[in-house]
């Protein structure tokens, strides 16, 4: 592992560290330790390899998007974890934490989703590793993604919707951490991203940095170098210090993260917390985070609902401050855009959150042209495909027949 | 020093209580609920009907320590436009009565403000502390200078779960008292008293020390007869959903009147 952070008590910097029920506390060093115990641990690591391989489809390729380039002025790479089972790179973090639960000894598994993805990928792991599972959800959710409700239960698992609150993502943290609070003994809560207390956002960035380790020597492979930029969507931040870490070391590559800017930032509906939010402690964590004044905590919006989140993983706030990565909001608009070009361009559909990062990596290629006086490589997370996502592109692009099937 | 909070500790209650040869009754309301003044008007009640602290909730946007029953009474408040500000009036009038009074927050909303100065509008509205479920002493060294730099109370919490080690820690940043939680879970009330509140108290004790804050016991008590056996125990006795719980759903007057008999059989409870 790096040494970038945390430190010992799980702090990046100023942010991190554990603002959580004194109850959770013995459960956190429980996984702390079982996490560590894994790393040291070959058969684990040899165990998750083989999962990962036989089983999600990983590594993913990074392929090289000539006709996305030739629009974008640049060398665009995308990495295809939209190929990974279920179609995101959630997988390897819910991969790696199942197997960590087998290790501790615990049947019974917890996740919050809000569209629902984690809440399948989780449903998932537990039917490949036999464990229950129980989801929480938001009713809103709940009702805005029927489909995905009904994915989870094919799966196996119980879905709770949840009636407390804004009753979205937020709220179906809050009654997963409630569960938790009550349950710890033979529960483990599995949470979907490199957020929350100590040790969550430095296991889950373990779990999924496969996707920077992978694309940066498929990158030496592919164009001879490491590329000029790297480039994420951010919403709890996981797929995108999956990509990052790896390359942070490396000083002469651009660390680009990309979050839901919604209906502009002055609208004040987005979830750009690093732009416009303020430093505070929200599930767990000090991060930035939209907050009124009081300290209460705003609703998000982002068409895309997984990077619809009030804060963001921890790592993200201390690498935004230490300047090492660069984070940018990303319209709607312009989000949809990128994803109506990749389409008609390559013959791939992004999830909306990837298409957030293909965005972001167009709107960065002239400056960097310049600035490099050639044309610059830039690697894209492509995070997920974009299945999911089709009725709200048919709705935004006009393309839906009249009584096409909700999903 | 200047500031230093007029207010007595809560430990002097505990003290009181206990030369009188009885357990504390803590009772815990929601600021804002059913608004600013008909919770100061519900806090004089139980003030009246012989509580011995008060705890004046926080309402916050994202209370995962809670159940049903104060969420809903701190979603209630916060739609009706409650703010952080409004606490501090609130604390100064329940103060009025004589009755120990401090603030139970989510640790965000202190944070916002900044410690120093939460506690120095704190200090000077006469209130005696925060109790704060979600900032555990490791992540508390902001709290805990301004906490003694205006000479408030902080009651931080223990759990089953918690080992002795951090028992004995957490205790010894305690001052007024230290909360006990009684079950695994969140805010709310239970059919029976745990099983495991008795063992907790006694590692708290083992653990502490003769010098150990007072230790008051909360999760799951909601009428007299409970109250009693906690007090068996334990120092207090600490009650929030079921007093909160006659004030939903029904008119102030009548809220209020259920609550005067529920913290008068607490006090009973407290008693035997």
């Amino acid at each position: 592992m790096q040494s970038t952070g945390p430190d010992e008590s799980g702090h990046f910097g100023r942010f991190g560290g554990r603002f959580i029920p004194e109850a959770l506390v013995a459960a956190l060093d429980e996984v702390e330790t079982e996490f560590r115990k894994a790393m040291d641990d070959p058969a684990f690591a040899a165990e998750f390899d083989a999962m990962l391989r036989e089983y999600a489809n990983v590594p993913s390729p990074l392929y090289e998007a000539r006709r996305l380039s030739a629009e974008a002025g640049a060398r665009i790479l995308l990495k295809r974890e939209d190929l990974n089972h279920t179609g995101a790179h959630k997988i390897r973090n819910v991969l790696g934490q199942a197997l960590l639960v087998k290790r501790m000894g615990k049947r019974r598994v917890i996740a919050e989703t809000g569209a629902g993805q984690h809440g399948v990928a989780t449903a998932t792991a537990c039917a490949y590793l036999d464990l229950d599972c129980v989801v929480y959800m938001g009713e809103v959710d709940t009702q805005r993604q029927a489909l995905n409700v009904a994915r989870m239960r094919l799966l196996g698992a119980e879905v709770i919707p949840v009636t407390t609150g804004s009753r979205t993502l937020k709220d179906a943290i809050n009654e997963a951490l409630r569960d938790w609070v009550a349950n710890v003994d033979d529960t483990h809560y599995l949470l979907g991203t490199a957020a929350g207390p100590h040790p969550f956002p430095a296991m889950v960035r373990e779990f999924v940095a496969g996707i920077g380790r992978e694309a940066r020597a498929q990158s030496l492979e592919t164009v001879g170098r490491l590329p000029d930029a790297v480039a994420a969507c951010v919403g709890g931040g996981s797929n995108a210090i999956g990509l990052f870490h790896a390359f942070e070391p490396d000083p002469d590559v651009r660390l680009y993260g990309f979050e839901a800017g919604g209906k502009g930032v002055e609208s004040g509906r987005h979830a750009s917390r690093m732009s416009v939010g303020a430093v505070g402690v929200l599930h767990g964590a000090r991060s930035y985070l939209l907050q009124d004044e009081d300290g209460q905590t705003i609703e998000s919006y982002s068409i895309s609902a997984g990077l619809d989140y009030p804060s963001v993983g921890p790592e993200h706030a201390w690498l935004h401050d230490t300047g090492r990565a660069t984070y940018e909001p990303v319209t709607d608009a312009e989000a949809m855009a990128a994803f109506g070009l990749l389409c008609r361009t390559e013959g791939i559909i992004p999830a909306i959150e990837s298409a957030h990062a293909v965005a972001g990596a167009l709107r960065i290629a002239p400056a960097l042209a310049a600035e490099l006086g050639r044309e610059p490589v830039i690697v894209v997370n492509l995070s997920g495909r974009g299945d999911k996502d089709v009725q709200t592109a048919g709705t935004w692009f006009d393309v839906l027949d009249e009584g096409a099937v909700q999903s | 020093m200047s500031g230093e909070s007029s207010a007595q500790s809560a430990s002097v209650a505990f003290g009181k209580a206990r030369a009188e040869g009885r357990g504390t009754l803590v009772g815990y309301l929601p600021a804002g609920f059913p608004s600013v003044d008909g919770a100061i008007e519900a806090c004089r009640v139980m003030a009246d009907a012989g509580v011995d602290v008060i705890e004046i909730g926080l309402p916050y946007s994202d209370p995962v320590m809670d159940g049903p029953v104060i969420q809903r009474a701190s979603e209630q408040a916060l739609a009706a436009g409650f703010r952080v500000a409004d606490v501090f009036r609130t604390v100064e009038a329940v103060a009025a009565t004589g009755v120990p009074t401090l603030v139970m927050t989510y640790w965000n909303l202190v944070e916002r403000q900044g410690a120093a100065s939460f506690a120095r509008d704190l200090a000077s509205a006469g209130g005696a502390g925060l109790i704060t479920p979600d900032l555990i002493p490791d992540e508390a060294d902001d709290w805990l200078a301004a906490s003694d730099e205006y000479g408030l109370d902080r009651v931080f919490l223990v759990a089953p779960s918690s080992t002795d080690r951090r028992i004995a820690e957490t205790t010894a940043a305690c001052r007024g008292f230290v909360y006990a939680t009684s079950v695994m879970g969140v805010t709310g009330a239970r059919a029976e008293t745990s099983d495991a509140a008795p063992a907790l108290v006694a590692r708290v004790r083992a653990a502490a020390g003769p010098d150990s804050v007072p230790v008051g016991v909360g999760l799951g008590v909601s009428n007299g007869a409970q109250a009693a056996e906690v007090a068996g125990f334990a120092d207090g006795v600490i009650v929030g959903s079921a007093l909160v719980r006659c004030l939903l759903d029904v008119e102030p007057a009548t809220g209020r009147a259920a609550l005067r008999d529920l913290t008068a059989d607490l006090a009973a409870g407290v008693r035997r």
